[in-house]
Parts: structure tokens; C-alpha cells; sequence
């Protein structure tokens, strides 16, 4: 049996990569139970849910969840714990698997049981894939959001039961707790929007990204940008795009004045589309993309925006809806 | 509380990892067990340079307020990774521990075996610290797990991915991003914190801070190397199945080919 962490935000609607995660945990042919800390979702796919109840677990708190998954783990008896490879999904596994003094593998994409498990890891953000043996009498594993992508999500076989358990908790673990919540602002973030129009070294400076914030607007898109546009302090490292900064999927990723370095790509490389503008043809982010325009993007992009709103005054029409996504740097 | 027979002194302590700064396109050894490193340079991991910047800060800010203060940044690697400790010693650490490996890659259980060792070490030589950064994750193996181990051996609570960071009277107050907004944390110190690029942006050595570097005494130890449970079989690179470039053209001349593509691509 495998036993599978379903995070959830407080209104018990679960995270993001729980569909791989589940897909992944069916796929390994092992019974599924979820864990859930605290509201249980409608429609798992699970045979058992097991639902850990305390007063410490009130809000989200790594020490006190790592304890009590590492404790529900002594209790069931599972072959494996696993969860999704998120901020959060890593943090309370590792914890968990610190606890229970086992290995644990991260961002795995595929898991075989057997002794020892077989499985494929990301490394380098996802530029390169890792097989590996994990030998531990309980598989700990995270799985990559994205790795069953194309899978069919497990469908759920009827209400599955739910056992409580309630850990023993030092409340001392306290002192690792989320105190406070503040809520996202509102507008087009990097991480959903639809187009991402992104610049690197090639912009200049700080003031070059008006443009692209420009044609960001007309697009109803984000801006984005490399590490370098972050270094030189043009832009708030949020708009980063990459390995340390945000991994993101939109329709389409217009990369301006970007090398396309590994690890700028492994950002944007599950773009739909790429549009790169870049003086250099060679350059791997030109060779790697769908289009390009080879040129200075300071001639390009000031032309795609006059032609742009001179599109939209012709058709009379707005900019298609989106809110600006103008950064307040 | 601190140093146990000083208490108005502040000690931090950094780990941070050396890393491969690989280019557009990695190529692996011939056994496929590694990245090949031969042609390329190596860097501290984003993370653990905010890390270093953050320990510097923090040290600064004590030393401002007429306490004493020294940031110690320790890697556990090869004996190259010494250019990487000079690195943090130009930026403004202190001291640099170099917990000697004979591998660039080592499981995230030896490698927090290792660090534990060290800061009991220094415990026992009199010097606790007030504070352990980390990077969130490094940057190649991605494992997220040895600070957190290091800190569950030494009973110190941890929290990572953090982007926001003060201390105050009480302890240091952690900030978070996730996809809902953002989190907030008070601990108490002793503590340690998993930092992540955009806490701060890390400034530039100085000539004079790098000239202090070449010059430092570095501390070399051995380190555990016993395998962890996770054996690497192989790694490779995922297929690559996108189209050949279409060049819609050259210049500004190329814009109304864009234009029609954006058209086709229902972007307008
Ligand atoms: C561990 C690690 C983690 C990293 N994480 C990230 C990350 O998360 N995100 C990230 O982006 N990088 C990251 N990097 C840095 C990365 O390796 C590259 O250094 C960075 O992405 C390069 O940014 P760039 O493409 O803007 O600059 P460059 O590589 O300098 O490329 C500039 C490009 O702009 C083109 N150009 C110049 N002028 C013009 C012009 N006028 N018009 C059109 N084109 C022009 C050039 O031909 C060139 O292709 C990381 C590095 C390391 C070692």
C-alpha cells in the first residue's frame, strides 16, 4: 500500500501536481490510501483516506506535519510515502523522511516498487533525467508536477473511508507555524499568464522593458526575464524566469535578448510556443525556439507595438481582456 | 544568546554548495554518472549566494549596534570548492570550512552527516550558532533535504524557500511566497532557514574583499562519505522533440509576419 500526501488550501480544494502525483502513485500498481491534513476533497481516487487531526496541524506548519506523516507512517505500515513536488510537498517529506531516519528521492517522474525501487528523477530543473535505486524499507518519494502529463487522471471508484488519526505532537513543533497570511494582489501573474513577453542582457537596462511592457499589455500577457535582467537590478527577481526564479507553461513565450542558457530554459522550455527575437541566430534560445526574428529588439519590438495598436485603433476593438501586468519595480 | 561565553556576539553560520555553471547544453561524462565539468567554470548556488548576502547583512547590522558578529560559510566538497569558500570570504564571511569529499556529488544524508559534525565541533570549541542558512535546494541535485536533515539532528527548527528575513529581540521573522499569497513565520533562535534567490541581491566582491580572500586561512576537515540510500544508475538527457526554427525574418521587416502569426496563434 501506498500511502499518498493530498495538500490542500483551507477550503480543502487540492494543490497543484496532486493529478500527477495520483497518476504516478496508481501507476506504480500498489493500492492507493491519500493522507489528508485537514478538510478531505471530494472525489479521490483512494481506497482509504487518512485524515491526521491535531491542534498543532491548524494551519500549515513543516515540523508538526513531518512528525505526524513520519508517525502515520509507523502506524500503516506503508511500502511508500509520497507527495508532490512542490515548495511545500519537498519541505514536509524531507522533514518526514528526517524523522523516520529513511532516504528520500525528490521530483521523481517515474517509480517502480521492488526492492530497491526503481525510479527516473529531474535534475538540473528538468534538463537532464536521473535513474536511480532507492534502497529504504519505506519508499519516500516527491513526484515532479508534469510527470504524468498526458495521463489519464485515476478516476475515483466510490467513497473511500476515512480513518482518523491523531498524532502525538510536542508543542514545541509549534514554533515552526505559518503566523500570517497575506493574500496575493490581484493581476496577470507570471506564473498563469496566458503570454509571457521576457528580456535578458539584451534589453540594456531598466528602462528598456517598457516596451516589453507595452506589448505585454496588448498581448493580455506577463513580463518576464533572465537572471541577468535580476542582477543588474532592472527587474524584481519575481519576474524571473528559470531554475531559481519561476518555472512557467504559457501559450506563448516571447524571449527577448535571452541565450537561452539551461538554466533560463528549463523555465520556459513548456512553453507552447517560443518566439525569440535575438540578434544572434546561433544563439541556442533562436535555435531552440518556434519562430524568430533575427534583429536588435530595440528596432523590433518599438514596430510590433506600433503595428500592434495600430490593429486594435483599425478593428476599433480592445486588447483582448487581461489586466496589465505592469511590475511595480 | 550565542557564543556561549559572549552573548552580545552573533554567530551565522552558511553552507553553501559549489556548482556547475553549465552552459546552453550539458554534456555527461562517458559513464553517464555525472555532468561533464571539464570545459565549464563553477559558481555558488544562487540560493546559498543570497544566503552568504544575508549572513553579511545580518552581521553588518549587529556590528552597527556595538555587538560583535562572524559569519562562518562552510561547503562540503571537493578540494576545489575552496575557490567557492574564497568567494564568500570576498564578499564579507569571515571564516570558510572546507569539509573535504573526494566527490562533487555526495547524498544528502552524508552531506548533513557532515555539517552536523562540523557545527557540533564547533560547539564544542565554544562556538554556537545563532543562525544555519542554507540554499532552498541546490542547484543540479535538487534533493531540498540537507539543511532539514541537519537541523532535525541538531533539534533546531527549520523553515524553507524563504524570501524575507528580519531578526528581532524574540527570534527572526520568515517570509514566504506561494501560489495564494504570501506566508509569515516568527522562530525562535537558534534557528535555521532555507533561503532562496530574491531575499536580497547579492553584491559583488570587492577588490580589496578578494584580495583579503586569496590571502585567508581556510579550515580543512574530512567528511562522512558512506553512500545514502539513493544510487545514482545513470543520467540522461529527455528527448527533444520541437520543430526546426521557423525564421519569420530579419529586423524590423519581419513584424508583419509576426503579426500574422500572433493572428494564428489566437494571441490577438
Ligand atoms: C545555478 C544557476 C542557476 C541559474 N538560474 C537562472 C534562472 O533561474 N534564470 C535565468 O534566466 N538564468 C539563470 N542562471 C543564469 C544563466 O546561466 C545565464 O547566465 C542567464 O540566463 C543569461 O541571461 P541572458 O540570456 O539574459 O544573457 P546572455 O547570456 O548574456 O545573453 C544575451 C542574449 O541577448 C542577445 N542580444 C544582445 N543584444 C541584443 C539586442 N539588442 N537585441 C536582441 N538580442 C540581443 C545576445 O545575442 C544573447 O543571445 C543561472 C545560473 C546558474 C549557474
Amino acid at each position: 500500500m501506498l500511502l499518498v500526501l493530498i495538500d490542500t488550501d483551507e477550503d480543502g480544494v487540492p494543490g497543484p501536481g496532486t493529478d500527477d502525483l495520483l497518476a504516478v502513485a496508481h501507476g506504480t500498481g500498489l493500492p492507493v490510501h491519500a493522507v489528508v491534513i485537514g478538510t478531505v476533497p471530494d472525489g479521490l481516487p483512494a481506497e482509504c483516506v487518512h485524515r491526521i487531526r491535531h491542534d498543532l496541524l491548524s494551519g500549515y506548519a513543516p515540523e508538526a506535519y513531518g512528525e505526524s506523516l513520519a508517525q502515520l507512517v509507523t502506524r500503516a505500515g506503508p511500502a511508500g510515502l509520497l507527495a508532490a513536488a512542490t515548495e511545500r510537498g519537498d519541505e514536509v517529506l524531507a522533514q518526514a523522511a528526517a524523522r523516520a531516519g529513511v532516504p528520500l528521492a525528490t521530483r521523481c517522474v517515474a517509480l517502480r516498487p521492488g526492492d530497491p525501487w526503481s525510479l527516473t528523477r529531474l535534475r538540473s530543473g528538468g534538463v537532464l533525467l536521473e535513474d536511480a535505486e532507492l534502497s529504504a524499507p519505506v519508499a519516500f518519494a516527491t513526484v515532479a508536477p508534469g510527470a504524468a502529463a498526458g495521463a489519464e487522471t485515476p478516476a475515483a471508484t466510490g467513497t473511500p473511508e476515512i480513518v482518523d488519526f491523531t498524532p502525538e505532537l510536542d508543542p514545541a513543533l509549534a514554533r515552526t507555524r505559518v503566523v500570517e497570511r497575506v493574500p496575493r494582489a490581484e493581476g496577470v501573474s507570471l506564473a498563469t499568464a496566458p503570454v509571457v513577453v521576457s528580456g535578458g542582457r539584451g534589453v540594456g537596462s531598466a528602462e528598456g522593458y517598457a516596451v516589453l511592457e507595452e506589448l505585454a499589455d496588448l498581448l493580455g500577457g506577463a513580463v518576464g526575464c533572465s537572471r541577468v535582467a535580476t542582477n543588474n537590478g532592472w527587474r524584481p527577481h519575481r519576474d524571473q524566469v528559470g531554475l531559481t526564479g519561476t518555472r512557467i507553461a504559457p501559450d506563448l513565450y516571447i524571449a527577448c535578448g535571452i541565450s537561452g542558457a539551461t538554466q533560463h530554459w528549463v523555465g520556459c522550455m513548456n512553453a507552447r510556443t517560443i518566439l525569440a527575437i535575438n540578434t544572434d541566430p546561433e544563439a541556442p534560445m533562436v535555435t531552440r525556439s518556434t519562430y524568430a526574428v533575427v534583429g536588435d529588439l530595440h528596432e523590433v519590438l518599438p514596430a510590433l507595438v506600433d503595428a500592434l495598436r495600430a490593429r486594435v485603433r483599425g478593428s476599433g476593438h480592445a486588447p483582448p481582456a487581461g489586466v496589465s501586468a505592469r511590475s511595480e519595480t | 544568546m550565542s557564543t556561549a561565553d559572549d552573548p552580545a556576539r552573533r554567530d551565522v553560520l552558511v553552507c553553501v554548495k559549489r556548482t556547475p555553471a553549465v552552459g546552453a547544453r550539458i554534456t555527461l561524462t562517458e559513464d553517464r554518472m555525472a555532468i561533464d565539468t571539464r570545459h565549464l567554470g563553477f559558481t555558488v548556488g544562487p540560493h546559498e549566494e543570497c544566503a552568504v548576502e544575508a549572513a553579511v547583512r545580518i552581521a553588518e547590522e549587529h556590528r552597527a549596534g556595538g555587538g560583535t558578529a562572524r559569519v562562518t560559510v562552510l561547503t562540503v566538497g571537493p578540494p576545489d570548492a575552496a575557490e567557492q569558500l574564497r568567494y564568500t570570504l570576498a564578499m564579507g564571511a569571515d571564516d570558510g570550512v572546507l569539509v573535504e569529499v573526494p566527490t562533487e556529488e555526495l547524498a544528502p544524508e552524508p552531506t548533513a552527516a557532515s555539517i552536523t559534525a562540523a557545527v557540533r565541533a564547533a560547539a564544542d570549541g565554544g562556538t554556537r550558532y545563532d543562525l544555519l542558512l542554507f540554499g532552498t535546494d541546490s542547484a543540479v541535485a535538487g534533493n531540498a533535504q540537507a539543511g532539514i536533515r541537519v537541523a532535525r539532528a541538531l533539534g533546531l527548527p527549520m523553515v524553507t524557500g524563504i524570501k524575507g528575513m528580519e531578526i528581532d529581540g524574540e527570534g527572526v521573522v520568515l517570509h514566504r511566497e506561494t501560489p495564494g499569497g504570501n506566508e509569515v513565520y516568527r522562530v525562535p533562535l537558534p534557528a535555521a532557514v532555507g533561503v532562496k534567490e530574491g531575499i536580497n541581491l547579492p553584491r559583488y566582491p570587492t577588490i580589496k574583499g578578494r584580495m583579503r580572500a586569496r590571502k585567508a586561512e581556510l579550515r580543512t576537515v574530512p567528511g562522512r562519505t558512506e553512500p545514502g540510500g539513493l544510487r545514482t544508475v545513470g543520467l540522461r538527457c529527455p528527448r527533444e522533440d520541437r520543430p526546426e526554427t521557423v525564421v519569420l525574418g530579419t529586423g524590423a521587416a519581419a513584424v508583419p509576419a509576426v503579426v500574422e502569426k500572433l493572428t494564428e496563434l489566437g494571441v490577438l
